[in-house]
């Protein structure tokens, strides 16, 4: 390689790998940092002081709002992954010749495009307590997205709504890369839709599954928005995303806090970002 | 053997007149009516929350008040002017339109360079990079909130740069999230793209003596253009979507970009929803618009990175 040609290459990668470093990668390892720390954020960096693990052990224990966020947390997991198989049997029904399909499709996907923050003002048209169709229609007076008993459930089905047509997609994209030589030979053998779905289509989609499982877990980690347009997260609606952002912007800036619940978040996230890479690059190696 | 080759294989994918009248002549069995009746209940009920929102957006106010929501009657264009003012729209596309576009274009030029590189040459540390490329995008942002926001404050900028004189509360800042958070998945994607080419191509290219530069800018990426449109379709709408980092890093409500300007339009007491639904589609517009226009780039940006192989 000619010398020019070679600080063309060096270019060409270090720009973008120092853009992701300083932006992403450097924040992210200051966040773990910073989780063993007290600062108020008033003053300069020498103001920091190490506290070890205490802010951990504040989370556990003084900070009532953690253990609803967690909680939370996971029964959007559950919620999503239920609707996970939603979007992926609309796929499977979705993947056959059928009159309509492309229509189906759309309708199932129109949401996708819409950002969660909006999926939440339209939502509310619905959920409202005095104006929503909801109570309108079923005569109840429940405040939808103000009930701490409801409100969960409430922006779990406006992000469900959204949720399902993405997976939907990403599963029919992977069952049109099913080889059909591999249908029709069940079909020869004599297997009928079900066992051929299950015995050869689900086994030969494992890298598609575990990519769906790895969206799912991660999108769970990440609601943030919809809630952040509700009510800031609170009265019902904790989520660890909104957690992190409370302790930071506002009134109370309690960055060591805050940073130790990012950490949380690196953490349980990492686990999955590590599958899902295995998955990725398996086939490069 | 005789059995096997008297089955005929059916075709998967409708095409061609044959299959089209196929499709026209097979019998309605029971089943079929059940799953068509299954998918256009299901379809209609997603359709519904976006037609809901439409169909009040040109109703009047007064008139939804008296008469309840469900019931038909009392349309208007007003609530969308109101909305246009109020929202100040004018003002918060134009926010859009100056985050969205650098940080597409920035985003698509890093990793293209990134994927290129990956793909052309076999350097050792190859997968390791692209493993740091792609995991970044999968982050948690929020995890990273606190650095970024005292670092945004940090950085200095000349006032032409940014009337706020820091990173913070800048376009710039958050064209430069933006681009970090999304170059990841582009890079992905497009290195997939890039490693399908043939190699031929720079054989030939090197004995004509082409540059690295010129073999990355007049081979590879005009052959890249299909993916390139469906990345940067996708990525103007996720950009453009974006709500977290505007809604942390932009304190001054002039910068916000039009999907948390919505906010606006929430008065402190009492909510206008016909107002609101008008603003809902105003800003559901863009999107949708690109979505039906380039819904083939837009689905298969999602599956190219999402299905390898």
């Amino acid at each position: 390689m000619r010398t020019s040609d070679r600080l063309v290459v060096a270019a060409m990668v270090a720009i973008p790998t120092l853009a992701v470093l300083l932006l992403i990668w450097l924040p992210a390892v200051a966040s773990v940092l910073l989780g063993f720390t007290r600062w108020e954020g008033i003053g300069g960096l020498d103001t920091i002081e190490w506290v070890g693990l205490t802010n951990y052990k504040n989370i556990l224990t003084i900070y009532p709002p953690f253990f609803p966020a967690l909680e939370h947390n996971l029964i959007a997991l559950v919620f999503l992954f239920a609707v996970s198989a939603f979007g992926m049997f609309l796929a499977v029904l979705l993947d056959k010749e059928l009159r309509g399909g492309r229509f189906y499709q759309t309708a199932y996907y129109l949401p996708v495009v819409l950002s969660l923050a909006l999926t939440g003002f339209i939502w509310q048209l619905i959920y409202s307590r005095d104006q929503g169709l909801l109570n309108a229609v079923t005569g109840l007076t429940v405040d939808w997205y103000g009930d701490p008993k409801y409100n969960l459930w409430a922006v779990m089905v406006a992000t469900g709504w959204q949720h399902a047509g993405y997976i939907m997609v990403l599963y029919l994209a992977g069952l049109k890369s099913v080889d059909p030589g591999l249908r029709e030979a069940a079909a020869v053998d004599g297997a009928n839709a079900r066992a051929t779905f299950f015995r050869v289509v689900l086994p030969v989609l494992r890298p598609v599954n575990l990519i769906i499982l790895v969206v799912t877990v991660i999108t769970s980690l990440r609601l943030f928005d919809l809630v952040w347009i509700v009510n800031k997260g609170r009265n019902g609606l904790e989520l660890i995303a909104a957690l992190v952002t409370q302790n930071i912007v506002g009134e109370a800036s309690r960055i060591g806090f805050g940073s130790a619940l990012a950490t949380i978040m690196l953490l349980i996230s990492s686990v999955f970002v590590i599958i899902y890479l295995n998955i990725e690059l398996r086939e490069d190696k | 053997m005789t059995a096997a080759t008297d089955v005929t294989p059916r075709n998967r994918v409708a095409s061609g007149p044959a299959a089209r009248e196929r499709l026209r002549h097979r019998p309605l069995t029971p089943a079929r009516v059940v799953l068509h009746a299954f998918l256009l209940v299901t379809a209609l009920m997603w359709l519904f929350p976006l037609a809901w929102a439409l169909f009040n957006s040109f109703r009047d106010y007064d008139y939804t008040a008296t008469h309840g929501y469900a019931s038909i009657g009392g349309f208007t264009l007003s609530n969308y002017a109101d909305a246009w003012e109020r929202g100040n729209f004018t003002h918060t596309f134009l926010n859009s339109v100056y985050i969205t576009v650098p940080a597409v274009i920035l985003t698509l030029l890093l990793a293209s360079c990134v994927a290129f590189v990956l793909a052309r040459f076999s350097f050792k540390l190859n997968l390791t990079l692209l493993g740091v490329f792609i995991a970044a995008n999968l982050l948690p942002p929020q995890s990273l909130l606190i650095p970024i926001y005292r670092a945004f404050r940090a950085v200095p900028l000349p006032e032409w740069l940014s009337d706020s004189g820091t990173l913070l509360n800048s376009y710039l800042g958050l064209v430069l999230i933006n681009t970090a958070f999304q170059t990841g998945f582009c890079t992905f994607v497009l290195s997939n793209f890039m490693k399908a080419l043939p190699r031929e191509l720079y054989e030939s290219a090197e004995v004509d003596g082409a540059s690295v530069w010129r073999q990355y800018w007049q081979i590879t990426m005009p052959l890249c253009r299909p993916a390139l449109a469906a990345l940067a379709t996708l990525e103007v709408t996720w950009i453009y979507n974006e709500f977290f980092w505007a809604t942390v890093l932009l304190q001054t409500g002039d910068k916000f970009p039009v999907t948390s300007s919505l906010n606006n339009l929430r008065g402190q007491f009492f909510v206008d929803y016909n107002l609101l639904s008008a603003g809902s589609m105003l800003v559901a517009l863009p999107p949708i618009i690109v979505f039906f226009l380039l819904q083939k780039q837009f689905v298969s940006g999602l599956t190219l990175g999402a299905t390898k192989g």
